[in-house]
């Protein structure tokens, strides 16, 4: 394939922008255990437009990555069983499909990056085979013609592409990154979600990834769902944000709605709990106390056994969804009183 | 001799490989005063942690002289040094792998209390006593003396890692990535709880990292590693006022904002570190930097004092001469 052919692929199958590519509706995901059931994920729903990207925000236990094995049919079973809800990508209900469906889609309409380039790539194969190996599943090709491809995914994600031929090793970790995206990337998915895709770099090779992978993004019109703990990707990356906790969003809006108009006492708990990097006066204010033990989640707000605000009402019972605005979502008790806001983070 | 806490001179680290010589640490000079925070900022492999192993002679320096209160301790024997290492202690990185996980946390707290002897004829009621004590100085619940390490969180197992550097009461700790295995939420209760410990024991630290913003909130002094070379040193608030070496200028700009709109264009660093084996006597930064100059490829830049208390390493930043800003007809633009 051309170079002139593959730009020609990449935009005529995207998506235009304003279609709903993905859509989670009351997700529920069940770690069962001899002993125990662990809630990771409760009554999650969100849908994410062609072209825009959803950071998805949580500390380690929170679900994120659970959500999105779910969104792949991915989640390991046992002991994991998705409970109830539907996932729907680009039309097809992901849930339901049998094996050799999925595996059509995944890799084309939707692909997944994982946190730790590592793991994720196989050390006995050359990385342009491995880009190629997906290409050839997709599309009906011959072998040149998807290494071909390869090499062109290599060079657009910054790597030259005689390189294809070397094994994952002989690259530092930014690049096995890359190749991993460029894995991700090879067949134009209108979804990608990426888990935690920088955690393992250093400050200036995130830089490098995340500007190339905002790049890809507006080239090819992709939808994203970035997974993160880190709040500065996401208000570099990201559209909209959803800061999840204890396996159910808390607080979703755009990015300004939770950044500049943060409701959630949890979200304001991340924010304090960051060192501001203009003011170093600013003393931290770290949120009380341990993440919930998802094994034995309180009945009323999974939150409330940490936060400041928390009244009788809280602990009693489930909080509901809250939409204070067109896009903001809130799912906080305190609300209910009209008069309730939160101190504000400086 | 002089009033510095530790002072470090010359400090050379090079591991030997098949294909030459790791230069992991190369020629770092630097002093803190009591009671103060030294904080190391650099990218992986750029022998941050080398360093902070070095200056406590966890490994061999191959070259240079730290002197701590005045006594070079790389001279120090065998039994000198074991005196010496209660007052110096480290904080590790990962409180996953750093615990035997087979102790529990009354173990594994009193664990350097009886190697050291620190209470003679101590009885095990002592003993506990003063574990009781650290745990509730560094914030561990009593009922959590006969735990594992694999029944509690990351937060509370580094909590667990400080309790057994403070048990000996050190006056020098070494914080080698403290925070960076653990959650924002109790990353922060951390790093409140190392803070306040200063301030109650007159602690000295050496905090080694790559989160600028943690260094930043933590740090009297910053100095920027890359690759075994100092390339700046100064207080923090003057370093992020005015950082002006380029690799430093483009770490800062790589700091990610919480805030909307608050990430403008990045300094955009070319390429990938280069090999720390056996590098050539240039400036090590020249083949990422975006400023080329004729003189980069002339011998390693030496750590001046730009401006008072402002250390770069810099062909184009002499004092009073700043190549970069002033005359940037004489630079390459890559």
């Amino acid at each position: 394939m051309s170079n002139e052919s593959l730009t020609k692929s990449m935009t005529g199958g995207a998506a235009e922008t304003g279609e709903n590519v993905l859509e989670v509706k009351n997700l529920v995901v069940h770690y069962v255990l001899k002993k125990e059931t662990v809630e990771a994920v409760n009554d999650v729903s969100f849908t994410l437009k062609s072209g825009r990207s959803l950071g998805l925000v949580g500390e380690t236990g929170a679900g994120k990555t659970t959500t999105a094995l779910a969104i792949m049919n991915l989640v390991p079973n046992p002991p994991g069983v998705i409970k109830s809800g539907t996932v729907n990508v680009c039309g097809h209900e992901m849930l339901k499909l049998k094996p050799i469906e999925l595996a059509k889609i995944r890799g084309a309409d939707i692909s997944m990056i994982f946190q730790d380039p590592m793991t994720s790539l196989n050390p006995v194969m050359t990385v342009g085979n491995q880009i190629a190996e997906s290409v050839k599943l997709h599309e009906d090709c011959s072998h040149s013609q998807a290494f071909d491809r390869a090499v062109e995914m290599l060079e657009l994600v910054g790597i030259p592409g005689a390189r294809a031929s070397e094994y994952p090793h002989e690259f530092s970790g930014g690049m096995q990154q890359r190749v991993v995206i460029a894995i991700a990337l090879a067949c134009n998915p209108r979804v990608l979600i990426a888990d935690e895709p920088t955690t393992a770099l250093d400050v200036t090779i995130q830089a490098q990834v995340l500007g190339m992978m905002s790049e890809l993004k507006t080239k090819m019109n992709t939808a994203l769902l970035m997974i993160t703990h880190d709040l500065g990707v996401v208000a570099k990356m990201c559209d909209e944000v959803a800061v999840m906790y204890a396996g159910r969003i808390v607080e979703k809006g755009t990015l300004e709605d939770v950044f500049n108009n943060t409701m959630h006492p949890y979200t304001e708990g991340l924010f304090n709990s960051l060192p501001k990097i203009d003011n170093r006066d600013t003393e931290l204010k770290p949120i009380p106390g341990l993440m919930a033990d998802p094994t034995k989640l309180p009945v009323g707000c999974s939150f409330a056994p940490r936060c400041s605000y928390a009244t009788d009402a809280c602990r009693a019972r489930r909080p509901e969804d809250r939409y204070v605005s067109d896009t903001h979502m809130v799912v906080c008790t305190a609300y209910e009183d009209p008069a309730f806001h939160i101190e504000g983070w400086q | 001799m002089d009033s510095h806490f530790l002072e470090v001179r010359n400090l050379k680290k090079y591991f030997k490989r098949t294909r030459g010589n790791v230069h992991a640490v190369d020629g770092v000079n630097f002093t803190i005063d009591k009671g103060k925070t030294l904080g190391v900022v650099g990218e992986s492999g750029c022998g941050k942690s080398t360093l902070g192993r070095c200056v406590l002679r966890l490994i061999e320096p191959t070259d240079g002289e730290v002197l701590y209160e005045g006594r070079d301790i790389c001279k120090l024997n065998k039994r000198e040094l074991k005196d010496l290492r209660k007052e110096m202690q480290i904080i590790f990185q990962d409180p996953f792998s750093s615990l035997n996980p087979r102790k529990t946390v009354l173990d594994l707290i009193a664990e350097p209390i009886k190697f050291n002897k620190l209470i003679p004829n101590a009885s095990k009621a002592d003993i506990e006593n003063r574990v009781l004590e650290l745990m509730e100085t560094v914030g561990i619940a009593e009922r959590l003396i006969n735990t594992y390490p694999h029944e509690l969180d990351g937060g509370r197992r580094q909590r667990i890692g400080i309790a057994r550097a403070l048990s000996l009461n050190p006056k020098f700790i070494v914080c080698d990535e403290p925070v960076s295995a653990l959650d924002v939420s109790i990353q922060a209760q951390i790093l409140n709880l190392l803070k306040k410990l200063q301030k109650e024991l007159g602690l000295t630290y050496i905090f080694i990292t790559h989160d600028l913003s943690v260094v930043n909130y933590f740090s009297n002094d910053i100095m920027v590693m890359y690759l075994g070379h100092v390339v700046e040193m100064a207080p923090a608030a003057e370093l992020f006022r005015n950082p002006m070496h380029p690799y430093t200028k483009a770490l800062l700009s790589a700091i990610l904002l919480p805030k909307v709109n608050g990430n403008p264009e990045r300094i955009q660093l070319r390429g990938e570190v280069t090999s720390p084996i056996d590098p050539p006597d240039e400036c090590r930064f020249a083949k990422r930097c975006n400023y080329l100059c004729k003189a980069c490829s002339a011998g390693t830049p030496p750590l001046l004092e730009v401006e008072p208390n402002h250390l770069v390493a810099c062909h184009c930043i002499k004092p009073g001469m700043n190549i970069l800003q002033e005359q940037p007809h004489l630079i390459s633009g890559r």
